[in-house]
């Protein structure tokens, strides 16, 4: 007896679960129909109050602000929604944590589904998920941030955006050099013992140009610089960031930078007394007795750009490049009691030199590979699975890096700079 | 002062509680969870108790999309649960379902990146099922193996071959990320779709959900109404009655570790080619971790596990959105899911013993 009611309460909820598909099934098409019906209240509001603009952004984000690289552009997106009278919760929405898997794709629907009309990412590995939702929603425009991938997919709501970061990066490179430059004078060590450490995530293109350009601004002041890299494997990861610093301070390196999201590099420099420079946000509260200098992406000039461009009724850049003369790339919070004196007039001077082009950062006239200087280098620009190598890179006597596509695609190994590990 | 003194209360084992009265405690104790989980929010952020139990149903259901995700997660989550409960039965404490899981998915990812253009689609996905089950059967086996001829601690083998899955796959996606250097894959033949399971009925996830419910059904009729399902109960039981009775306990042992990494493959397979369609380390998604929870909280019962999973993945989905819509980050959230989770296990405590108080023995 007990067994057969058993099995009529198996066979129930096979029932209940078919019940269940069966239910969803005309559920399944409401987005649909509820999309336009969303839409038609908001075309309707801003008529009611004039300044907000007919608008709703969908943000996804990695990680929460406890990251530098999330918080960065979450204040970005802030300000610039903000400045568009729009309002967080309502006309724009964030989504964080999202990892950069099928819960990506999930999300980006979902925002769809609430009726934005241009939903950004700001990870790397978000974009397949992205470009899966942007065949989807083909209304609906997508953004993502570092991608590589939008020139070469062919669909029009599908767009990348990057920033020529390696010209900031070398402006923190030139903060770091003319800091080895004091200490060297100060006695601290020789001017050949100024050996400089750096903590990446993966030997990726994009880690690669921002340790090269940073190791090229501090050379440009600081002559006998030399680096070491070591990776993590792993764009966030405190204590392994915090390790890695710790061992390159060990092994005699007198300053360290980072490309890698977490706060470790900058504690574990606070804690030997060992001079630091960020990325993406400052870490003077980390740092106050090692901070020097942070440069960063300002994403703000990108979003007004986007949210402009639908306003309008024009599109979206396939693949845009910020630059220091949009306001995208930034040098911030210069932590005078650790920089050397004379870092903001020297700075001041090299960036007026990057934005009028008589200085380039990849000079190859700067740098050597196995001691050779570079002519040609065929750089990999359309991502492939084997890689290939599809666009001449340099012409013009440097290095036409962002220029082809808006993320990094530098990837040389130059001389002076060693690599501790290179398994990621 | 020498006179003994009562403690306070002491603890007693409860007879077997009627079913009813097993299942109010449960309840009162997820009616306790909400409450207090809305108190915290409340406190926190100020907004009113009852627009956070809705926000909790908006995450689950507040479109026909997220209950179709909803539905998803509670699926995955159940498969695997399903897997691990065999082994459970027998006393055998297989917490290797995550490892299990991982290299079902990197076996299927594997045919997918390299036979992708070769086969038809139809063959291929053959071809990925059948890799995932062996992957996922042979990781439970060794263990299995093990165990059953050296008698080693079926523990600390099945955890420990979730880090060899792991690096397992960390070293295939050097091998195949794009772009290089990325220490990613990215979504697999995202043009050609090759190797993915195709759409059926009116969601993506709709085939994983249905082949979900049927092997639910299988599990409880293999486990409840056959002589493996018997085999496996009298091993749990006592060895030493199974070996007397003539069962083969080593032989039931592997058998039953095989089926159990089968079915763990087989969700890999699911992951890979129904819905995520690429490989990371975290594929698995703590699952194999998760099941362990759903199948003992059912009491190993594959129907009762279509409940639990249910209300953990509810649970995770609502305090996922009580943290997106109260701007709030995810260690809130995570709060929230430890506040619940310490509620529903804590309840089996009263459901198995009772508090009995000095005062009520003074009076007898």
């Amino acid at each position: 007896m007990k067994k057969i009611i058993a099995l009529l309460l198996a066979l129930v909820m096979v029932f209940v679960l078919a019940a269940c598909g069966g239910s969803s099934a005309p559920a399944a098409e409401e987005p649909a129909a509820e999309a336009p019906a969303a839409d038609a209240p908001a075309a309707e509001e801003p008529a009611a109050e004039a300044p907000a603009a007919d608008l709703k952004v969908g943000f996804i984000f990695l990680h929460d602000e406890n990251s530098t690289y999330d918080l960065n552009f979450m204040s970005a997106a802030r300000e610039a929604c903000e400045a568009k009278g729009l309002v967080e919760g309502e006309s724009y929405l964030f989504k964080y944590p999202v990892a950069e898997s099928e819960e990506c794709y999930n999300a980006a629907a979902e925002l769809a589904d609430a009726g934005c009309d241009i939903v950004f990412a700001d990870s790397f590995n978000h974009e397949d998920y992205m470009i899966q939702a942007a065949m989807e929603f083909p209304e609906v425009q997508f953004c993502h941030a570092t991608g590589t991938k939008a020139h070469t997919q062919g669909l029009d709501n599908y767009h990348n955006a990057f920033a020529s970061i390696y010209e900031g990066r070398y402006l923190a490179g030139v903060a770091a050099g003319l800091k080895l430059n004091e200490m060297i004078e100060a006695g601290e060590f020789s001017a050949d013992e100024a050996k400089i450490g750096y903590v990446g995530a993966y030997t990726y293109a994009e880690v690669i140009s921002g340790y090269t350009s940073f190791f090229l601004g501090a050379r440009s002041v600081c002559p006998s610089a030399t680096m070491e890299v070591t990776f993590t494997g792993e764009w966030y990861d405190q204590a392994a960031e915090q390790e890695a610093a710790t061992n390159l301070i060990n092994n005699g390196c007198k300053l360290i930078s980072q490309h890698a999201d977490s706060l470790g590099a900058p504690a574990a420099c606070e804690a030997a007394g060992v001079p630091n420079v960020s990325y993406n946000g400052s870490t003077a509260n980390a740092g106050p007795n090692t901070y020097i200098i942070a440069s960063r992406i300002n994403w703000a000039p990108y979003f007004t750009l986007m949210m402009d461009c639908v306003l309008n009724g024009e599109p979206i850049p396939t693949d845009w490049t910020g630059t220091l003369n949009t306001g995208s790339v930034e040098l911030f919070e210069l932590n005078e009691a650790v920089a050397a004196a004379g870092t903001a007039d020297k700075l001041a001077e090299v960036q007026a030199a990057l934005e009028d082009g008589s200085l380039h950062v990849f000079d190859t006239s700067t740098f050597t590979v196995d001691g050779e200087t570079l002519t040609s280098y065929m750089a990999d620009v359309d991502t492939d699975a084997d890689y290939t190598p599809d666009t001449e890179a340099i012409s013009d006597g440097y290095f036409h890096e962002s220029e082809y596509r808006s993320a990094p695609y530098f990837d040389v190994q130059i001389d002076g700079i060693t690599l501790l590990d290179t398994q990621f | 002062m020498n006179k003994q003194r009562d403690p306070l209360f002491h603890i007693v084992k409860r007879a077997a509680l009627p079913w009813y009265k097993a299942w109010g405690i449960r309840a009162a104790a997820i009616v306790l969870a909400l409450i207090l989980c809305a108190l915290i929010t409340t406190l926190i952020t100020g907004e009113d108790p009852i627009q956070v139990y809705v926000t909790i149903f908006e995450g689950g259901f507040g479109t026909a999309r997220r209950a179709w995700i909803l539905f998803h997660n509670l699926a995955m989550l159940l498969i695997v649960a399903l897997a691990v409960t065999p082994a459970f039965r027998m006393r055998f404490w297989n917490i290797g379902g995550e490892g299990q899981v991982l290299i079902g998915c990197l076996a299927s990812a594997a045919c997918m990146i390299t036979l992708g253009d070769k086969l038809p689609n139809g063959v291929l996905l053959a071809v990925m099922a059948l890799a995932s089950i062996l992957a996922g059967a042979v990781w439970a086996g060794i263990p299995a193996i093990f165990k059953a001829r050296w008698n080693t601690n079926e523990t600390l083998f099945t955890l420990m071959m979730n880090y060899v899955a792991t690096q397992l796959a960390a070293f295939f996606i050097i091998i195949w990320e794009v772009p290089k250097g990325s220490g990613t894959i990215g979504i697999i033949n995202q043009s050609t779709m090759a190797g993915w399971l195709p759409q059926v009925g009116p969601s993506k996830y709709f085939l994983n959900i249905l082949i979900v419910a049927v092997l639910t059904v299988l599990m409880y009729l293999y486990l409840n109404y056959t002589k493996h399902g018997y085999e496996i109960a009298v091993v749990g039981e006592s060895e030493r009655t199974a070996r007397y009775v003539g069962i083969k306990v080593g032989r039931v042992i592997i058998r039953t570790l095989l089926l159990s990494g089968a079915i763990c493959g087989l969700a890999g397979f699911l992951l890979v080619s129904g819905s995520d369609h690429t490989l990371t380390t975290s594929l698995a998604g703590g699952r194999g971790f998760t099941a362990v929870m759903v199948s003992w909280l059912a009491k190993f019962n594959p129907l009762f596990m279509i409940f639990t999973s249910f209300l953990l993945v509810f649970l995770a989905r609502g305090a996922a959105e009580i943290s997106t819509s109260f701007g709030l980050n995810q260690s809130f959230s995570d709060i929230l899911t430890g506040v619940i989770l310490f509620f529903i296990i804590g309840c089996e405590f009263f459901i198995n013993y009772k508090l009995s108080f000095r005062s009520a023995k003074k009076e007898g």
